[in-house]
């Protein structure tokens, strides 16, 4: 049987991820602005209220300047989902995304925040690379990319419980309110919660990252599962934490599950937090 | 929010006494940058009994690694990291004089008693509104451990800098009073 291949040149793979992480550091989504300015309506805290409005007016600055939103230009994060009938040439496809990077950041005035040794050197790699990459093979002729910008001070919020086969909806959701209100203020709410449940440790933490790439106002399609979403962010928005954790009831604009299927032992449960800066952006070769 | 308080640096003890926490502030004056790596640095030179880089008598520390300048800029996008991560400089800092410090996030007990003792101040700057607060940087030169790159000691000078007092010097801290006011 012949099979039609199509090609693909590495150095496309290149242009199309420096494009989406300029367009991802510098413009927010428009769902995400009116999510924002719906937040904005809706607080009752005075200090709540001037936070958003700053947000908002930030996020207006940086689209129309063209710099970047917050100075935490995040580590280099591209989910890519590669169509079984594309052929790559004229080069390495990792090669071509880490240089797609390395423009994006070097050309685009980004800040470069990777550091090569993460214990003992810890030194830049003035490139912000190499890139955080997760391949999916998927039917087609295309190649499909989301990248995410991803800053730390958010990241370093993640959170991982293994609950058991006898848990339920209610320790999710009691797991996803702790963590985010151990975070506090230092996670830059209001957040997106990217929640993963299912698979493995690992891969429960991959779809969580995925989820937080979500478009505002989209919910898991399984109702089950978006019940939780649903319980979880009005349990959030309880807390009183508030848009930069100074009060309100803006603490989470969305809180998006992913799940998979699990062993018959256990459930992995994976946070990833996202700051009100949640940037991505997907483009197709 | 009350009318924002207008304030120049260096600051000393009678301007920090009338920083009260939920205070909205404008600040004006020269201010420093140093986030982790260059705080790592100051303490081993000040554990090491040796001069520190700058005289931090009555500065103010802002945590940023900011975004390089686009050309005709002074300053790349430049809001606050979180605070944290600092705790366990901080302290000595204080100690040798230092008045202020923005950055966003929780502090320690061991942080905010030696702001305590010292008479110093918190102050939050929003995270996340890098490209808004930049506005407010008119000039930027680096000072110190120009081989840190955005982690390197930079002297802002800033007119209007947007900020907020989170934790005064008597340890009064909006983190603690405000989000109960909105809990269910």
């Amino acid at each position: 049987m012949k099979i039609k291949l199509r090609e693909i040149k590495a150095n496309k793979i290149k242009d199309k991820v420096k494009e989406l992480f300029l367009r991802a550091n510098y413009h927010i989504d428009q769902d995400l602005m009116l999510r924002l300015e719906e937040a904005l309506r809706e607080e009752a805290s005075p200090i709540g209220k001037t936070v958003l409005k700053m947000i908002i007016e930030n996020n207006k600055i940086a689209s129309k300047e063209e710099v970047p939103i917050c100075q935490d230009t995040g580590l280099a994060v591209v989910f890519v989902e590669v169509g079984q009938e594309v052929h790559l040439v004229g080069g390495d496809f990792t090669e071509a995304i880490n240089q797609g990077v390395k423009e994006a950041y070097q050309e685009g005035y980004l800040r470069k925040s990777v550091v090569d040794d993460p214990v003992f050197e810890r030194k830049n790699t003035k490139t912000n690379t190499p890139a955080i990459i997760y391949t999916d093979v998927v039917p087609g002729d295309k190649i499909k990319f989301t990248v995410m910008p991803k800053g730390f001070g958010s990241e370093n919020m993640s959170a991982l419980a293994i609950l058991k086969p006898s848990d339920g909806p209610e320790e999710i959701v009691n797991f996803i309110v702790e963590t985010v209100r151990k975070a506090g203020p230092n996670p830059c709410p209001p957040t997106i919660v990217g929640v993963g449940i299912g698979g493995t440790a690992d891969k429960a933490m991959v779809i969580a990252k995925k989820a937080i790439a979500r478009k505002i106002g989209e919910h898991n399609k399984n109702e089950k599962y978006a019940a939780i979403e649903k319980e979880a962010l009005e349990k959030t928005n309880s807390l009183g934490i508030g848009p930069a954790g100074l009060g309100g009831k803006t603490t989470a604009l969305a809180v998006n599950i992913n799940y998979l299927p699990t062993h018959i032992a256990g459930i992995p449960v994976a946070i990833n937090v996202c700051c009100h800066a949640a940037r991505h952006a997907e483009g197709i070769l | 929010m009350t009318q924002a308080k207008k304030i120049t640096t260096p600051l000393d003890d009678n301007k920090i006494m009338q920083l009260k926490a939920g205070d909205s502030i404008l600040i004006t004056g020269y201010i420093y940058t140093g986030r982790d790596a260059a705080h790592k640095r100051l303490i081993e030179l000040i554990k090491k009994g040796q001069e520190l880089p700058i005289d931090l008598k009555g500065q103010i520390i802002y945590y940023v690694g900011p975004a390089p300048a686009k050309p005709g800029y002074p300053c790349g996008s430049a809001g606050p990291t979180t605070s944290y991560r600092m705790d366990p400089y901080t302290p000595y800092l204080l100690d040798r004089g230092l008045k202020g410090m923005i950055g966003k996030g929780l502090r320690s007990q061991e942080v905010i008693e030696s702001m305590k003792k010292n008479k110093a101040v918190y102050f939050g700057a929003v995270g996340g509104a890098a490209a808004l607060i930049a506005r407010s940087i008119k000039k930027s030169e680096i000072i110190a451990y120009e081989d840190l790159g955005a982690e390197a000691i930079h002297r802002y000078y800033v007119e209007d800098f947007p900020a907020i007092v989170i934790i005064d010097c008597q340890g009064n801290n909006l983190y603690e009073t405000e989000p109960p006011k909105y809990r269910k």
